[in-house]
């Protein structure tokens, strides 16, 4: 398949896996963050901790969606959708995320009307299609899905489409990374920076990354290859005392980002004040809320939101697995409690949460070699 | 997946105190999709409640084969919800046949009759049912099985997805056959008839939700005639089939891993996969390996009867692209491990529910 292949041919792997085992110092320990979920899911899905050195420890960041959103945004919007005028609409990465009463999937099964779109103009359509009821779409997503969400929010507004709304939960990625490195207990070495965030803001809003705090960033693609190389990237950086950052993902990332996507996005939404993420706590200036002019479009202030806070499990462990202190399996409930199944934090129910990731590929795999029978 | 355990009911076995493990609150759709979920459904509730305590222990096959003072007959029964009705390849009323041919097939048997059941929603146009009947028709004149009987019902408007269909089909057990996973053993080489995920994807993209077209069809078709190349070849050797319907190949060798407690070890270049259906799975974030197949089958056999079942699943018509995919280890005990050709591996799990997309 092309533009796929490329990037998983067996020989260039191997050299450049050789070549990584060649860049790391034997007698000093890498870690290596990556940011995005969607590296955390390919890392586990390609088993390319098996092509490093163990020397080398990829921490998994917190560039998962659903899995930094905290259970109470849940069960704000699905409280909207109690009303069965209303139809609940998000992407598949939701149905599963567990509210305090349940997953969108469990809901639906009770008679919610759910429905799984593959963009915000699908929810818009089925908004035209269902003239008679309201459908609210619970968006989520970094700067990857924003723009989408707001260029339907201008449709809707230009086209007059009143029975639409949006439950924006989006948030941005740059105050993830900074709260992560102002995190006391923070050991990082260097970032494998987003790909799809990238190909949206560019490579310029990590240069502080690299200036002030002094750490290497690869934005990478997705591909074995891709990440293989970025992780020799910032290697090298390492090797020679530098702090820079590379774009590994040029077919796709531009380094000014995509204007016209920047445009849109600000034309719709405005920083909040702050925002909870699940495990790294309230962030400032860190989530988009929908601007006034589109308050109409504004599921927040369009419906009677609870506005629940809902605290984790006091033995989840999610935010110290999400900046990285703990390893998935180091958490008390991993494998027992929580699992892919019944998962009580968001990390375990994203295929691209770190502990969903680490429990479906790598847990059973460590348990064989240590002789440890499944937990599962 | 049909409920069926390897032997018998006795009525006055089931009386004796059954253990229901079930515990779950209420039914999620998770329990029909095939997975771990509807697994502990069928383990938990049905098998204690419904079959003879002695087959508890005995794994749960794709039919049961029942001895009536020597005459060997085997038994099965599946239901069939789809949306759309039709589909490029097939439709519902051709899947019927297929899907209970194909589960007779991989226990071992030729499916021989069969009868049907209908639950019709009220309103349902009369052309659109009378297709599916004749579709139902020329799949059984195919596979060469007799429709002996039916039934229908109909339900109020608004209470089923214009029809439902169920169909029992009773076979003839393959002398040379005898499936048990338990059977299996390390070295055993696992076979696959062919590519995988056509008939998952074909049916996403046909609901028409997503802006994606592919040249794909379901592979919807009896297997019976592969498993008969199968054993007429390598019949002593086989130990083990499977058709790997919903839930994909990962579930039914998830299945198979638990039961015989062996490890089962994919070489992922090796498993065919149609072009169209891994570009979808790249781009909605599903492995090929959850996604459901109504033509395939996989088969575990013995290494000394390895390259003859390999040989003859090729050269039989529909065969031309069977592999030989992994083979049986001790470990990891109880799962499936898949490697890449560049030296990674992964565990792949059951499928928890149905396939979800990943968006962002």
């Amino acid at each position: 398949m092309k533009f796929v292949d490329e990037f998983r041919e067996p020989e260039i792997i191997t050299k450049t896996s050789e070549e990584i085992r060649r860049l790391a110092d034997p007698k000093r320990h890498y870690r290596i963050m990556e940011v995005c979920g969607g590296h955390t899911h390919a890392i586990y899905r390609f088993g390319l901790k098996d092509l490093l050195p163990s020397n080398i420890e990829l921490i998994h960041g917190p560039g998962c969606p659903v899995c930094v959103l905290p259970m109470g945004r849940i069960d704000d919007g699905l409280s909207i959708a109690h009303d069965p005028n209303v139809i609940f609409a998000a992407f598949g990465d939701m149905m599963r995320v567990p509210g305090t009463q349940g997953s969108p999937l469990e809901h639906k099964a009770r008679g919610m009307d759910v429905r799984i779109v593959y963009s915000p103009s699908d929810a818009l359509k089925l908004a035209q299609a269902n003239p008679d009821k309201h459908v609210m779409f619970f968006a989520i997503g970094f700067e990857t899905t924003a723009p989408s969400t707001a260029l339907t929010l201008v449709r809707a507004k230009n086209q007059g489409i009143h029975n639409f709304s949006v439950f924006c939960n989006h948030v941005t990625i740059i105050p993830a990374i900074r709260a992560i490195l102002d995190s006391p207990d923070m050991r990082i070495d260097a970032f494998i920076g987003p790909g799809h965030v990238s190909t949206v803001i560019g490579c310029r809003p990590y240069e502080w990354i690299a200036k002030n705090e002094n750490k290497p960033v690869a934005v990478s693609g997705f591909e074995p290859l891709d990440i293989l190389q970025s992780i020799v990237m910032v290697l090298r950086q390492l090797r020679d005392h530098e702090a820079k950052i590379e774009n590994q993902y040029k077919r796709v990332v531009p380094w000014e980002g995509n204007r016209a996507a920047l445009r849109a996005m600000a034309d719709v939404f405005e920083l909040r004040a702050y925002f909870e993420w699940r495990g790294l706590g309230f962030i400032s200036q860190s989530a988009l809320r929908i601007r006034d002019r589109y308050a109409e479009w504004d599921a927040e202030r369009r419906f009677d939101v609870p506005g629940v806070r809902v605290t984790d499990p006091k033995a989840a462990q999610c935010g110290e697995v999400l900046k990285g202190v703990l390893k998935p399996h180091q958490c008390k409930l991993f494998g027992k409690e929580c699992t892919p199944e019944h998962p009580i934090g968001a990390l375990m129910v994203s295929s691209e949460g770190s502990c969903a990731a680490y429990f479906n590929y790598e847990h059973r795999k460590t348990a064989m070699v240590t002789g440890i029978t499944s937990v599962a | 997946m049909s409920v069926a355990a390897n032997s018998g009911i006795s009525s006055a076995e089931v009386a004796r105190s059954p253990k229901i493990r079930f515990r779950e609150p209420q039914i999620e759709m998770a329990h029909g999709a095939g997975g771990k979920a509807s697994r502990r459904l069928v383990e938990g509730l049905f098998a204690p409640l419904l079959f003879a305590s002695s087959s508890e222990l005995e794994p749960l096959g794709d039919a049961a084969h029942l001895d009536f003072n020597g005459t060997r007959i085997a038994i099965t029964t599946d239901s069939f919800v789809v949306k759309p009705l039709s589909f490029p390849g097939g439709s519902i009323g051709e899947l019927a046949v297929n899907g209970t041919v194909n589960d007779l097939a991989v226990s071992g048997a030729r499916a021989e009759a069969m009868v049907v059941t209908y639950v019709l929603e009220a309103g349902l146009p009369t052309p659109v049912l009378e297709g599916e009947v004749r579709a139902m028709g020329n799949a059984a004149r195919k596979a060469g099985v007799t429709i002996a009987g039916g039934d229908t019902k109909v339900v109020e408007h608004g209470k089923a997805d214009f029809m439902y269909i169920t169909t029992t089909g009773i076979g003839r057990p393959l002398p040379s056959l005898k499936i048990d996973p338990r059977s299996v053993r390390p070295g055993d080489k696992i076979l696959l008839s062919g590519p995988i995920g056509d008939h998952g994807i074909t049916i996403l993209l046909a609901r028409g939700e997503l802006d994606l077209e592919a040249d794909l069809r379901s592979d919807t078709r009896s297997v019976f005639p592969l498993v008969e190349a199968l054993a007429n070849a390598a019949g002593p050797g086989v130990r083990w089939m499977r058709d790997p319907t919903r839930g994909g190949v990962a579930t039914s060798l998830n299945e198979l891993a638990r039961d015989c407690g062996c490890g089962i070890v994919l070489q992922e270049e090796t498993i065919p996969v149609h072009d169209a259906v891994r570009g979808a799975c790249e781009l909605l974030g599903l492995d090929p390996l959850h996604i459901a197949n109504e033509g395939q089958f996989l088969a575990v056999i013995a290494p000394e009867y390895a390259d003859a079942a390999l040989n003859a699943l090729s050269l039989a018509p529909g065969g031309e692209d069977a592999q030989t995919i992994g083979e049986v280890r001790e470990q990891p005990s109880g799962a499936v491990l898949v490697t890449t050709r560049y030296g990674g591996s992964r565990i792949v799990d059951m499928l928890v529910g149905d396939p979800l997309p990943r968006i962002c």
